[in-house]
């Protein structure tokens, strides 16, 4: 199929014509229509989200990131409390996934045995199958009586000198928001560590453990530096699902759109504003406040992810390359 | 050789650190597989299954409609969204240059992290805000713009790993390309491009986000499709968050129900996929 350099117009429209007469051409076509259609449904959702919201960005301009009144009745809207809410729930979601699936990650990857690897990969995976509303559900019957009768008040009782640690144990808050969202995060970061973990040359290792490294030092000193910007990828990723979570997090949140230090504090999120009031919004300036709401999740979400996807690709890359 | 000592409990430690990392991560779906089946399975009867949702206060009734329109919804997702995907994917594994085709990929990988909820916003958009009114085919709409990104990605993913020589034994036989990969390449990749697809829709149906506000919910049977539809996953929500016992049982009786069809779907598909890789290569 290699084209000569300089293609004749006559040599051209031959094939063209060929390529009628046999239909290739028009399944060409077709095709190439269809995977239009994913460039023309992105750049609609762009432009729906911009226009949609435009009543609320001519009213409040760039304040409404950085104002924090949340009120239907009087028409006046301020993003903030919903960003902190979002960014606080994932950084603790991150918190706790990043160690646990990277060194889940690292077991799978450099010390189970295969059948042992790929059944917990599977179980992992299945994790991720597991729609969010039921997370939601089971955190609401479970996770949050647990953190409010004995998480909360020990944490109060061991940290409590920390701002974050503050006030009374609601259950419901940042905090439970948070943890719940590490579960929902880690089956990412585990799939995705462990699949740059396990590009890493083989030579690499070798090279360490004979140069009298025990396992640990060869994976901590070697393999992991290598498989670094996969596991960055990782990571973003799943602080991309983080973000936009929405139902697991709703459940959990408390609704409370207000900013408070401490993590025990009920909050709201963007994501679950949207959930919440999107359907009894009363007036056009509030459904438009809480579609510029979706409109900053979808920039801060394409950002990540599009970092998260060059990162994984640089080391996938990488990796072929250096094992061809 | 103390620090010899050192470095070994230190290797020791920090593996079986990692080993307890894996067991947190995998008993945690124990964990909530083994809740969920225990108290949806105290809920779940027959009644659920067949009867209408009542009124608050009331003992009883089911989720018949929920479960019939979540069926619905899904069922017109697939129809609109896996073809579009698939025939997308065509393109890029057969077709693709080198630019577009690029971006066309790395967009449906980012429409797939765009948050569902989102997804929700534009399908209102669409589709109830200019018809005035919260539909099945809304919700239907918004479900199969998550399935596009999916369903085309499986099949582009699969379709490349046909091998070049079945491509080329066909075109030396003089079929047009068309012809090649309609009836080699396609058919020969069709067992992990449906598993895919399989996958896709498992994972969609148990979507809630972009239901809450297309499809809204419904206590009733919904008579048209451009009715306010019931679906599993908002009946939970809606169940869970409110204030009665028996809500409480139906939303776990729900759950059951939708992890069961997510998790059954899952293991079938994987196993299915499993199996046709070892058969191709024996």
């Amino acid at each position: 199929m290699s084209a000569p350099a300089v293609v004749t117009k006559s040599a051209r429209s031959r094939r063209i014509w060929y390529g009628l007469q046999t239909g290739d051409e028009v399944a060409h076509l077709v095709t190439f229509l269809f995977a239009a259609c994913i460039l023309l449904l992105t750049a609609f959702l762009v432009w729906e989200l911009w226009v949609q919201s435009a009543e609320s960005r001519a009213k409040f301009g760039f304040h409404f990131l950085f104002t924090s009144n949340w009120d239907p009745v009087s028409g006046d809207f301020g993003a903030l409390p919903f960003i902190y809410g979002t960014v606080v729930t994932s950084v603790v979601a991150l918190i706790i996934s990043i160690p646990l699936g990277v060194g889940a990650a690292i077991f799978l990857a450099e010390l189970a045995p295969p059948r042992l690897s790929s059944a917990c990969t599977f179980l992992v995976e299945l994790l991720a199958a597991i729609p969010s509303v039921i997370y939601g559900l089971l955190a609401l019957f479970t996770l949050i009586p647990l953190m409010r009768s004995y998480g909360e008040p020990f944490l109060k009782k061991t940290l409590g000198f920390l701002p974050f640690f503050d006030g009374p144990a609601y259950g419901v808050g940042y905090l439970s928001a948070g943890m719940i969202l590490a579960v929902m995060t880690f089956p990412f970061v585990i799939a995705i560590s462990r699949e740059s973990l396990m590009e890493v040359p083989r030579d690499q290792r070798e090279a360490a453990l004979a140069l009298g490294a025990t396992r640990w030092e060869a994976t901590f000193l070697v393999v992991l530096p290598y498989a670094r910007l996969g596991i960055l990828g990782s990571i973003f990723l799943g602080l991309a699902r983080a973000l936009g979570e929405t139902m697991a997090v709703t459940m959990v949140i408390g609704n409370d759109p207000a900013i408070h230090a401490s993590l025990l504090a009920p909050g709201y999120t963007i994501a679950s504003v949207i959930a919440n009031e999107f359907a009894e919004a009363g007036s056009s300036l509030h459904t438009s406040a809480l579609i510029e709401m979706g409109l900053v999740l979808f920039f801060v979400t394409i950002v990540v992810n599009a970092l998260a996807r060059l990162l994984v690709l640089a080391t996938s890359r990488k990796g072929t390359a250096q094992s061809s | 050789m103390n620090r010899l000592i050192f470095r070994k409990i230190v290797n020791g430690v920090m593996l079986f650190l990692t080993a307890l990392c894996t067991l947190a991560t995998v008993s945690v779906l124990f964990l909530i597989l083994g809740y969920l089946v225990y108290n949806g399975g105290k809920s779940i009867d027959w009644n659920f299954l067949t009867k209408l949702p009542l009124p608050p206060g009331e003992v009883g009734g089911g989720m018949a409609n929920a479960i019939v329109g979540s069926a619905t919804m899904v069922g017109l997702a697939a129809l609109i969204g896996l073809p579009v995907g698939f025939l997308g994917g065509i393109y890029l594994a057969e077709f693709g240059g080198k630019t577009f085709a690029f971006a066309v990929r790395y967009m449906a990988d980012l429409l797939n992290g765009v948050p569902s909820i989102v997804i929700g916003i534009f399908a209102w958009g669409i589709a109830v805000k200019p018809m005035h009114g919260y539909s099945a085919l809304a919700g239907a709409f918004a479900l199969s713009l998550m399935l596009i990104p999916i369903s085309l990605r499986t099949t582009e993913q699969f379709l490349l790993t046909v091998p070049r020589s079945l491509r080329e034994g066909a075109l030396a036989l003089g079929a047009p390309k068309w012809r090649v990969i309609s009836s080699v390449v396609v058919p020969a990749a069709m067992r992990g491009i449906l598993t895919g697809m399989i996958l896709g829709v498992a994972r969609v149906a148990g979507e809630c986000a972009p239901l809450l506000f297309t499809a809204l919910n419904n206590n009733f049977w919904a008579r048209r499709l451009t009715e306010p539809t019931a679906a599993l996953p908002i009946m939970i929500y809606r169940r869970a968050i409110a204030p009665y016992d028996d809500w409480h049982r139906q939303a776990w009786a729900a759950g059951l129900v939708l992890i069961a069809m997510v998790l059954v779907t899952n293991i079938a598909a994987r196993y299915l996929l499993s199996r046709g890789i070892s058969v191709q290569k024996g």
